[in-house]
Parts: structure tokens; sequence; C-alpha cells
């Protein structure tokens, strides 16, 4: 009984302690800092203010803002567009093919997501490999100009972010009771039918929870912006690096990475509302 | 007398506020094949917790070898468990498995191999000492686990509902195997099972249990010919029942029975008053199904109409009605006298049974 | 059905090229003989003889190696307790636990980063190896748990109480059950976390000091300065070198199983 307690005791505080320190404790600095004001010398420093709050509902920070998530919508859905077919594909097929699959997906996922996206500038640039070939099948005329732009910023976001479309909503298909699919069949459902009553609502929750894993980094993922977007495209992400590390305005930055906590936030509960009572909604 | 290797004195289990366990009171002889019978959630697997350890009473006392053993810890009982799903650990051959428990007791790597050696020999699984769980059939996997138990000596060998994953074939063959082992081991073995043929063919006393109480203790002929409560006799086995009321007492425990429009002379151990309601309990194959031509005397007989005729290959399963529109259920079995058993729907027949062969129970509504 | 087999099959062609053609056009440029132009000009071997001969970026790879060595040793080794823990024992909170974890999961890594720096800034420690082997920890600890404790889960629960019923102690039993069955979901775990940490960005460039430069954030200010065929020879080894401790991994894994 002793050393069973001791073990416990012991795995038990070194757990919370840790997830206290570098979890609890800094989210709880940053939320303190939205609420604080800064100086000249000092980084944070009272008054508390609501200040930070307010700013951000107007003018530049507003229009950043609504960009991130113009973005990031636009890639979420791109994302779901080309992740959900592909997911239903892969699961379809069987055993050895199957892995194969997955692994060819995975394999990206494991190499830097930097180094893929500085890849993607050789392909997308006035001279790069895109606009070579589009030229040379007659497609266009005059090179697209891609680079430093959303657009670039958004062929960026899809390529890294594509994967974390894919594996839920196959972790979710996969556990689908297919059972299902042939009862619809059985009574009398067409294909387009059984699909948009049956498949697409019972697998809402793993494409919930691939808009989550591709929406929030979406809009954090500063160095995507950065190097494919530049001075073009301002995400969140680049507004909060740029808050902390250059203009040293950390309460702005902190109350930002609030409301992104705070979307984070209602992003999981509509996801554990679509779930309930859905066995497949498990995807962890 | 045989000694009590475990005894159960005023056991009560709650869990929170959920009384899982009434008043148990149960003493288990050295040697014997006992089983739990009852069906799901009437606690006999929670009793057999009780027992190994892992859960403590809320109320009463637990002996082993006269010893009170509230508190100890399950290994320091020696008393071993062999779970339902076999928990064999997957990552290590069948001798590593085997020789765990040995291990953990620290004996000498010496005398372990020759007691593993010896237990393995002994369920027949000498040559599959280096194998892995994985690699056994499911009957070969619950052998390892009974040997893995067994190799320890315990006092007593508590399995819980063992057979219940297997296909019939192999339980009805793992049933006489058990049987045999628990002969060869010399160990007394708690069974626990919902099966009450499984109970009846393998024990040499049967505990059966509903919703938390002890129902009855006997030997298998006893629980299944003399059953002393309604719900045993529901519960194991088919049965019919008739309302009865009794007459008149007279001696040697006889009574005469108004039952279905006549008057029946009747035994029972129990103490009945005149005018009292009573259940006549008459199993299906005590039943005799006559038809008209088959039988001359008809005066102590009860006229009934079939209603359904299921062939069942070595019975008929009968469903007959009588005139009040009670319906029994009666089992032909095909023999020298009897070796057609034809009967239609709607037919009409004679009934009876031999009189001794029925149970009389108190009335319960 | 043919015409499904063949639509199917070239929709996830094309999806694959998508991912893997900026890779193999990455892995031909850094052979290409031409500083700017992205036309070929030959085979050569210039921009890796480069590479070879840049000692600070080696002095970056190695800071990297240190630190993902260390920062996946330790959040494997905390990972797995807090798995075993949350796994074992009923305590108060535990639901809390899994959810914070889950939730540390999915959080933007650039509110942690920033939190990160917050904490250390008002603790007044210095930014270097130890700020960084703290914050790697902690975002690879979440993944662990998962990993682990998922794997926890798929086994009979019975094991455990068998082995108790048999004498074994709580430490034989981690030692001689829970470990040995545990290791294929320990080293993914590590794998996992080494590669996070290795390939980190954002929550580095929070939480990184001048004095210990590491791989991922050289690269960063590497490419923003400008496209550098130095840069594709550098990604490409990189690639490889990945490529081949997944191969190792896959192998490694199979065989223990």
């Amino acid at each position: 009984m002793k050393v069973e307690n001791k073990f416990k005791t012991f795995s038990l505080a070194a757990t919370w302690a840790w997830m206290f320190f570098f979890a609890l404790l800094p989210f709880a600095l940053v939320l303190t800092a939205s609420f604080l004001s800064h100086s000249d010398t000092q980084l944070l420093e009272l008054p508390l203010t609501l200040n930070n709050y307010r700013n951000l509902n107007h003018g530049i920070y507003l229009r950043i803002f609504e960009n991130s998530i113009i973005i990031a919508s636009t890639s979420t859905l791109i994302c779901l567009i080309i992740g959900y077919p592909f997911a239903y594909i892969i699961t379809r097929l069987n055993g050895y093919l199957k892995s194969l699959c997955l692994m060819l997906i995975i394999i990206p996922f494991w190499t830097s997501s930097l180094i893929r996206s500085y890849a993607l500038i050789a392909i997308i640039k006035g001279k790069g490999v895109l606009n070579t070939v589009l030229i040379a099948l007659g497609i266009i005329h005059d090179p697209l100009p891609l680079l430093f732009t959303n657009t670039a910023v958004i062929i960026g976001l899809v390529y890294n972010l594509l994967p974390f479309m894919i594996l839920p909503i196959m972790t979710n298909i996969e556990r689908l009771d297919h059972r299902l699919v042939d009862a619809a069949r059985d009574l009398g459902a067409n294909r387009f039918t059984t699909f948009r009553r049956v498949i697409i609502p019972l697998s809402m929750p793993g494409i919930i929870a691939g808009c989550i894993l591709v929406f929030l980094p979406a809009m954090t993922l500063f160095y995507i912006s950065d190097i494919l977007g530049g001075a073009k495209s301002i995400l969140a992400g680049n507004l909060i690096q740029n808050k902390f590390l250059i203009a040293e305005n950390w309460p702005m930055g902190a109350a930002l990475s609030i409301v992104l906590t705070l979307m984070l936030i209602g992003m999981i509960l509509i996801y554990l509302w679509a779930s309930r009572g859905n066995k497949s909604g498990e995807w962890l | 007398m045989a000694n009590n290797v475990v005894e159960l004195r005023g056991v009560y289990k709650a869990i929170h506020d959920l009384e899982i366990l009434h008043d148990i009171n149960l003493e288990i002889r050295e040697g014997e094949f006992l089983t739990l019978l009852g069906p799901s959630g009437c606690g006999k697997t929670t009793l057999l917790r009780l027992i190994s350890g892992f859960e403590d009473p809320t109320q009463g006392t637990i002996f082993i070898d006269n010893k009170d053993v509230s508190g100890l810890q399950p290994h320091q009982r020696h008393v071993h468990t062999v779970f339902q799903s076999y928990a064999l650990f997957p990552h290590m051959t069948v001798y590593e498995n085997v020789a765990f428990g040995l291990r953990c007791q620290r004996v000498a790597e010496s005398e372990i191999a020759s007691r593993v050696a010896d237990v393995l020999a002994m369920v027949k699984l000498e040559k599959y000492a280096q194998r892995k769980p994985n690699q056994l059939s499911g009957g070969q996997q619950q052998r390892i686990a009974i040997a893995r138990a067994a190799v320890n000596r315990p006092r007593v060998l508590l399995l819980d509902e063992p057979l219940s994953s297997l296909d019939y074939r192999l339980r009805k063959t793992m049933q006489i195997e058990l049987k045999q082992l628990q002969r060869k081991l010399g160990i007394t073995f708690i069974f626990v099972t919902h099966d009450q043929e499984e109970a009846l063919s393998m024990s040499d006393r049967v505990v059966v249990m509903q919703e938390g109480y002890i129902e009855q203790i006997g030997t298998p002929r006893e629980v299944y010919e003399e059953p002393q409560t309604l719900k045993v006799a529901k519960f194991i086995g088919e049965v019919n029942i008739f309302d009865g009321e009794i007459l008149e007492a007279r001696d040697n425990r006889q009574f005469l029975v108004n039952i279905l429009g006549r008057q029946r002379l009747m035994k029972s151990s129990q103490p009945f008053t005149v005018g009292q309601n009573v259940h006549v309990l008459v199993r299906p194959e005590d039943v005799r199904v006559w038809s008209p031509s088959e039988v001359e005397d008809t005066n102590e007989m009860f006229t009934a109409s079939v209603d359904e005729v299921t062939y069942k290959g070595s019975t008929v399963d009968l469903v007959v009605r009588l005139p009040d529109k009670t319906q029994v259920a009666a089992t032909e079995f095909f023999d020298e006298d009897d070796d057609r058993l034809e009967y239609k729907r709607g037919e009409q027949v004679w009934l009876n049974w031999t009189p001794g062969w029925e149970v009389v129970l108190p009335y319960e509504s | 059905m043919k015409l499904q087999t063949i639509s199917r099959t070239s929709y996830l062609t094309l999806v694959y090229l998508f991912f893997y053609i900026p890779i193999a056009v990455l892995i031909c440029y850094s052979f290409n003989n031409t500083q700017y132009s992205l036309v070929w000009q030959g085979f050569t071997w210039d921009w890796y003889v480069e590479l070879f001969h840049d000692s600070d970026l080696w002095i970056s790879a190695l800071h990297s190696l240190i630190l993902g060595l260390s920062a996946a040793t330790l959040a494997t080794a905390i990972g797995m307790l807090a798995a075993v823990t949350i796994y074992r024992y009923r305590f108060r909170g535990r639901g809390f636990l899994y959810g914070l974890i889950f939730i540390l999961i999915l959080s933007p890594e650039i509110v942690m980063g920033a939190a990160l720096l917050i904490l250390f800034t008002l603790l007044r420690f210095p930014l270097g190896f130890i700020t960084l082997l703290l914050s790697h920890t902690t975002f690879c600890i979440p993944f662990v748990i998962v990993t682990t404790y998922g794997r926890l889960v798929s086994f009979d629960k019975n094991i455990f109480e068998a082995a108790k019923d048999l004498g074994a102690t709580d430490g034989v039993i981690f030692k001689k059950i829970i470990l040995p069955m545990l290791w294929p979901a320990l080293a993914a775990g590590w794998l996992m976390s080494f590669t996070l940490s290795l390939d980190d960005v954002i929550i580095s460039y929070f939480v990184a000091g001048p004095e210990f430069d590491i791989l991922p954030l050289r690269i960063y200010s590497m490419v923003r300065a400008g496209v550098k065929p130095e840069i594709n020879a550098l990604c490409s080894v990189l690639i490889f070198v990945t490529l081949t401790l997944i191969l190792l991994s896959q192998t490694a894994l199979r065989k223990k199983s």
C-alpha cells in the first residue's frame, strides 16, 4: 500500500506541477497581460484596462483580423473539399494499399513544414514551375503573379494543413457503421441521398475536428504567410508575433491571443455538441 | 466432517448505496467443486471478488482456512483467480506467464522450472512452453490461465465464467476437462456461471443466487429435483406451475391437494396448513402425454388439446392446453414404448405425471 | 465499376502529386548548376559542398539535435508517467487534466509561445537552451500522453488484476508488464516528439535566445533573406534524413511487434 501510494503521489505531483508551471500559469499570465498596459520602459504595467480589446475592434486590427478569418476560412474550405473525398476513397481501400496510401500522406507531415512551404516558392513564383508549365501548355500567356499574394498564402496553408483535415475525417469514416449505409440503400435511397442524409451527418464530428485542426493554425502559422505572402499578407499570427517581438506591445498581443483561444474553445464546444451521442465522434 | 476452506458469515456488499449482496452465509468444503449460479447482475462475480480480495465486504467476515482475511491483499490469501478473458500477459511466453507468480514469491529458478513443467504436463501443454499467448487457441489459453494460477498451489481456485467465450463444442469438452483437472489437482474450485446446464454437469454443489441473495445451496440433484423456492425452480430448467389448495394434512408429510379440479396426494417437507394456497411444480419431462388410443383408465388423468409440437431430435416438446386454458409444457422421449411420438395440433390427449415427482411450494403472487 | 476505380485512382494520384511535386522540385534544384535561374543548367554538387563548409549551420544542426534528443526523452518520460497515472488511478481533477491535455494539443502554437515568453521574462529567466528545452518538452508531452494512453486503454484490464493476484507489487507490474507492453507506443511518442522539436519554428521563435541557435530558425532567416541554392541543398538533406528516420522506425517497430 505504501509503495503504491508513493508512486501515485509522485507521478501525480510531477504531472500537475509541470502542467501548472508550463501550461496553466503561462496562460493565466497571458490573460492578465491582456488587461494591462505598457510603456516605453515597461513591457507590462498597470493600470488595468480594456483598451486592448477595444482597439481590436477597429482600424487596422479589425481589418487584419477579418483578412485572417477570410483566408483561414477559404483554406479550410478548400482542405475540406479536397480532403473529404480523399479520405473517403482511402478508407474504402483494403489492407495493404490503405496502409501504403496512409503512409504516403504522413511522410510529408514528418518533414519540416517550413521546408515544404519554402519548396512552394520555386513552384509558384514568376519563373516557377507552375507558370512555366502553364505557359508551355498555352493555358496562359503571362505568368500569374502568385507569390506574395493572399492566394499564395492560401496555397501554402492548404499544402501544409491538408493532412490535418484528411486524418480526422478518415478516422471518423473508418468507425462509421457501414451497415447504416447498407440499411439506407436497402430502404431505397440512391447513392447521392445516402451520402447527403446518412454519411455526411455521421461524419460531421470528423469534419469539425478537421476544421479545428486547420482553421486555427491557418490563422496563426505566421511563417507561411511571411514567406509566401510577404508584407502584403498579415494574418493574426503575424500580428501577434509583431506585437510581442517587434512593436513590444505585449498587452495587445496578449489580447489577440485570448481572442484566438476563445475561438478555439468555441470550436471545441461545437465539436462536442456535434458528437453528442455519436460513437464515431471520437477521433483522438 | 470435511474442513471448511472458505467461510462467509453475514456478508453484505453495497456500492454507492446500491445493495449488491445481502446476508451471505456460505461454507465451502475443501476439495469440492462449487458453482455460483445465477443470472447477470445477481452478484455472483462480486461474491467471487470478495473471496479473492479485490473487493472488501461492507459488512460481515470472510474466513479462509479459519483465518479472518479482512484487509488482506489478493496474493496474501492463497487463493487465485482465473479471469473470463484469461488475462495472459501477451508479451511473455507461456513459461514466463506460468512462472510469474512463483517469481513474485522469489521461488528458486530450479524449483520454478520443475513446477512449471509439472503443471504444464497436467494441462497437456508441455510442448507450448516457449509460445506466446496469441499463438494459442482459446481453449489452450484457458488451460494456461488455469496452470498459471494452479502452479502457485492456492487453497482455492476462483474461476469467473471461464467458458463463456468458447463455442458450444469446445465448452462441452472444456467442462469435462476442467472437472478432471480439478480432481487431479485436488484444489477447491469456486466456479461462476450463468449457464445452469454447465453448473449442473460440473459441480459437487451449486449455490443458486438471484438479486444478491442466496436462494438455495445443494447438490445438482437437490437443486433440480427439490427446488426450495419458485425462483430456483424457474431458473433451473423448465417447469410447469399449477395452483393448488391444501385439503388435508396426513402422516408422513403427505398432503391432499386440490389441483385442476382433482384431488391428489403429494409429499412435501414444507409445513403446510389446511386451506393454504400452494404452487405445484411439474417439470416437462415428468409430464406424460397419451393419445386416447393408448390408454384405458383415464380416471386420474387430465384432458388437454395439443397447441404446439416441436421436434427436437432426441425429444418432442409439446405445449398442450387444459380446458381452463392453462398451457402445459411436456417433453416426450423416444424409447421402446413410444417410438413414434406423432402428435397433431388440435389433437385431444390425456395428461398425467407420476405421483411424487411433483414439488409443492408455498404460494407466491 | 471500372470508371469509379479510374476516377478514384486519378483523384488520389493528383493529390499525391500535389504533395510531392514541390519536394521533388526542391531536390532537383539543389543539384542545379546555377545561382538564380530556375532553368536547368546542369548537375552539380556545389551547393552541397558549400553546405558542408558552412560551420554555423553545422552548429545550429548540432544544437537542434541535442535539443530534440533531450526534449523527446524528457517529454516521453513525463508523458508516460502522466498517462499511466491517468489510466491507473482515480483522482480529483482527472477529467480536468485530460481536458487540459486535449486543449493543449489543439491550441495554436503561437499562443503557447507568447505565454511562455511572458513566463520566462517575468521570471527574468535568460532565453536560451533551457527555455527551449522546457518549451519543447511542454508541447511534446500531450502527444506522448495521447499515444501512450491510447495504447494503455487497449489492454485487457484483467491483466493488472491477474498480476496483483499472483503477487506482483506495483513496481513489478510497472517494470515487467506495463513497460514492455507499452514499448511501441513510447517509441512512437518519442519519435513524434523528436520530429516536432526538430521542426518547430513558432514556439522556438518566441523563446530562443541569441546564443543557442537552432536549425529551423536559421533556415527561416535564410529564407526570408532570399532564395539561395544552399538552402535547397540543406532542405534536401533534411528531407532525406527525415525519410531515413521514418523508414528505420517503421522497420524497427514492425520487428518488435
